[in-house]
């Protein structure tokens, strides 16, 4: 025997719960309709914040603010970063992967509080909608996503009071999901199943959820702080009650440097586990990939005043961030390093999974690159707050984060559904999407270098031609969406069956059929103590899925 | 393998030529118009010049790897079985920790040639009577004078205070006040910036310089202009629906020039400048 939870309680109530499509709109325990739950709300929300980002490029066609009221776009602009980041990046990757993956990854029947996880996905939909309905109450808020104090105590106080409770619900439903992974990664582990045979994204996803249990608290914190100043008149963060605007700073980027992390690191994960897979190699330099997961989420923690470089800072807190944050590129350069050499020597195959995977390295670079510069304090002073800063952080978050998302679910859809998704489709959405990223945000980079400053709907004239390209860029990422849900549609209708294990992958989620039964696997739970164990060595001896096979932990 | 190596060594050099010749002959900076900017633009190239090589060279080893080692029509099987190489997990730490190292230290000596490790309190040329407990952060400190100058130039003193949407520059020698910054061509200028109301950001291209303008607490940027001309101020901080129209003019002029500009709006004329 090895199964590693004892004889599940929750399995009664699972069972009257609806079954076939409509298990989606339940309070569903089972981890993975809550995984599927957060992709595809999360995905909706994707569109909403697309259409906005698409109202920004329209606007920045020319240089005049033309296109819509100049409160109404910083409305946008607020919404469009506050959705992607917190109602899209961190929901999918986190959430969504983590919810489907992890409980596999460990050997498990489901998470380890699968009531929590239902509450934390359903604090989604509410927070999200009720955000976007602000636009309509008496306006959205109009401070940025960073809500920098005094502008959000003097902007119109509805719209903040809105996006701040949002941010409330949406950040506890965060936290819930880190201690549930934590959990269940710590704790339902299967017997026999070591920390160092886990699979990557389990350790992506253990760092993750220390960042978000650690800093997502001070985020709330300060946001209520905020809304007291704002309801209440307090003066924490207002100058003319005597409060004091940086101290706010300090705070929010405590917790939303380490939002960057939150965002990349489940990424990093994912991308570990698809190389391996279509390049048949094993992932190389399995404990030095563990050790930088660990190595950036310590640093991370250290790193938050590097946005506040140009705000007023004393001239050692200058000095030691920048040497903090540059020093997160040698763990992350490692991780680089590792997939690049994961990459050769393979027998990859070309599909849509891989393109995007190698989008995501090449662009995460060039967006690593360029955060190396933005953390040199005598750099940042003229880039700051820039369009280079706007073109910086789009490769980390879209380049990087989204191409993942993207990646992952060219992997995985079989798996969910038990369909193949078109290849040849999936490349056409690849080719357009890479084209248009860079078309959009490359000559941004530029932009902020030449003294276009961002958040702003009209700009020097100058800069039209290069703006006109950028938005020509971010048509072309709309339309790759096209072909993309063409193909979702159309392969759960028409697609080839995939049967359990199409790309004849080890790890545990692909030892099971597709999709999984309700508790994953009918009998045992296999366990997998080479997650990697691809190539030519293991071809001769057995397969390294010791299936149903128990191991004394020595 | 050493035709391998062979190969590795000529592409890398002629990617850091091609970089190096890229950084100089590539214009992407606005131009040259106060002390710090070629001190800036040195750091610059540098960091173009380093990134290049990493992203053509990372960029190129994935694109390689997809043509090389794509899985041919009939093969069947895996690749190769290499799970990790100790030496080459130390070459490519050790590597960019001493790229980084570098590149901190290079920027350190960078901003201290530009004045920012300079405490901003211990002000000499200042006529303000600033208290001690008033706490003064800024960008960059003063800039150090030019060794081979025999004589020092007084201190041109500017007080900025921001609102939504406008700069206004206070002279306080000459009760000046306006909306446009005048200074002289190769004089420091130290400008002292509060707002009235939100946070609004002091940004002039180019100068390479940026610094927050912040109620509640004052912020100090020192810098000499080096060439004469128009330049745009630009508010870098969102601070409300006209965020983006918030722009003014530094007009850097001749000596002569400045002086007669202050003392034509000099309401205490027999000041000088």
């Amino acid at each position: 025997m090895s199964i590693s939870i004892p004889p599940n309680t929750e399995s009664n109530s699972k069972k009257l719960q609806p079954t076939g499509w409509l298990r989606y709109f339940s309070f569903s325990l089972d981890h993975k309709v809550i995984g599927i739950q957060y992709l595809i709300c999360g995905f909706l929300f994707y569109l909403i914040g697309g259409v906005l980002a698409g109202a920004i490029r329209i606007e920045l066609t020319s240089p005049m603010s033309d296109f819509m009221a100049r409160d109404v776009y910083n409305q946008v602009l607020t919404l469009h970063g506050t959705i992607m980041i917190f109602l899209w990046i961190v929901p999918v990757v986190n959430g969504a992967f983590g919810n489907y993956l992890i409980p596999f990854y460990v050997g498990a029947r489901d998470m380890a509080f699968p009531r929590l996880n239902a509450v934390a996905f359903w604090l989604i939909p509410p927070a999200g909608l009720m955000l976007i309905s602000s636009y309509f109450i008496n306006g959205a808020a109009q401070s940025g996503w960073t809500a920098y104090p005094p502008l959000s105590i003097t902007t119109p106080a509805a719209g903040q009071i809105i996006w701040i409770i949002s941010v409330l619900l949406l950040g506890g439903s965060s936290i819930f999901g880190g201690i549930n992974f934590i959990a269940t990664i710590l704790k339902l582990r299967q017997p026999g199943l070591k920390l160092m045979q886990l699979p990557m994204y389990c350790w992506a996803m253990l760092g993750t959820s220390i960042l978000v249990v650690l800093s997502t608290p001070v985020l709330a914190g300060t946001l209520i702080l905020l809304s007291f100043d704002i309801v209440a008149h307090t003066g924490f963060f207002n100058p003319t009650l005597g409060g004091n605007v940086i101290v706010y700073q300090h705070l929010f980027w405590f917790y939303s440097h380490p939002a960057v992390y939150i965002m990349v690191l489940p990424a990093f994960g994912l991308v570990s586990e698809i190389l391996p897979v279509h390049c048949r190699k094993p992932l190389f330099g399995y404990s030095t990939m563990v050790y930088s997961i660990m190595a950036i989420v310590a640093l991370g923690l250290i790193v938050w005043a590097h946005h506040m470089f140009t705000s007023g800072t004393p001239p050692w807190m200058r000095l030691f961030f920048t040497i903090a944050t540059a020093f997160i590129a040698v763990p992350t350069g490692i991780k680089f390093f590792n997939w690049v050499a994961t990459l050769w020597g393979g027998r990859i195959s070309i599909n849509s999974a891989i393109l995007f995977s190698c989008g995501f390295i090449v662009n995460f670079i060039l967006g690593g690159i360029t955060g190396v510069a933005l953390a040199q304090v005598p750099f940042d002073v003229h880039v700051h707050d820039t369009y280079f800063v706007v073109a910086h952080f789009h490769y980390i978050v879209y380049g990087g984060s989204v191409f993942v998302i993207f990646s992952s679910i060219y992997h995985w859809f079989p798996k969910f559904t038990g369909k193949m998704l078109d290849d040849n489709i999936g490349k056409l959405h690849f080719i357009l999407t890479f084209i248009g990223f860079n078309l959009c945000f490359a000559p941004q980079h530029w932009l902020g270098l030449n003294g276009m400053p961002r958040r702003v709907a009209e700009y020097d004239p100058q800069f039209t031609f290069v703006n006109q390209i950028s938005s020509v860029g971010a048509l072309l990422m709309a339309l790759s969406t096209l072909p993309f849900l063409w193909n979702i549609i159309n392969s759960l209708i028409n697609g080839k069956e995939s049967g359990p294990n199409p790309w004849k992958a080890l790890t545990s989620e692909w030892l099971t059929s597709s999709p999984p039964p309700v508790e994953n696997w009918i009998g045992e739970a296999p366990l997998v103590t080479e997650p990697y164990g691809y190539g030519h060595k293991t071809k001769n001896s057995n397969s390294p899925v010791q299936m149903n096979k128990k191991q004394e932990t020595s | 393998m050493p035709t391998t190596a062979i190969y590795t060594i000529l592409i890398s050099l002629a990617l850091i030529v091609g970089s190096i010749w890229a950084s100089n002959s590539l214009d992407f900076l606005p131009a040259v118009a106060s002390s710090n900017a070629p001190i800036y633009d040195e750091l610059f190239k540098v960091l173009f010049v380093i990134g290049t090589v990493l992203f053509i060279g990372m960029t190129g080893l994935v694109i390689y790897s997809l043509i090389q080692f794509r899985k041919r029509p009939g093969q069947e099987g895996d690749g190769l079985a290499i799970e990790e190489n100790l030496p080459l997990e130390i070459f490519w730490t050790a590597v960019p920790a001493v790229v980084i190292l570098f590149v901190g230290l290079y920027s350190y000596d960078i901003y201290n040639r530009m004045g920012g490790m300079q405490l901003l309190s211990s002000d000499s040329h200042s006529h303000h009577s600033m208290s001690a407990q008033e706490r003064l952060w800024g960008g960059i400190g003063e800039v150090k004078q030019e060794e081979n100058e025999s004589e020092v130039l007084p201190v041109i003193n500017v007080e900025l205070s921001a609102m939504q949407f406008a700069f206004l520059f206070n002279y306080p020698k000459g009760e000046i006040i306006s909306g446009e910054l005048h200074v002289p061509v190769g004089y420091p200028v130290r400008m002292r910036m509060e707002s009235k109301d939100v946070i609004h950001a002091f940004w002039v291209p180019e100068f390479r310089l940026k610094q927050d303008v912040i109620p509640g607490q004052p912020t100090i940027l020192n810098f000499t202009p080096t060439k004469t001309g128009k330049y745009p101020i630009i508010c870098a901080e969102l601070c409300g629906p006209y965020h983006g129209g918030m722009r003014s003019t530094v007009v850097v002029e001749e000596p002569d020039e400045y002086i007669a500009w202050f003392q034509k709006n000099s309401k205490s004329p027999d000041i000088e400048a």
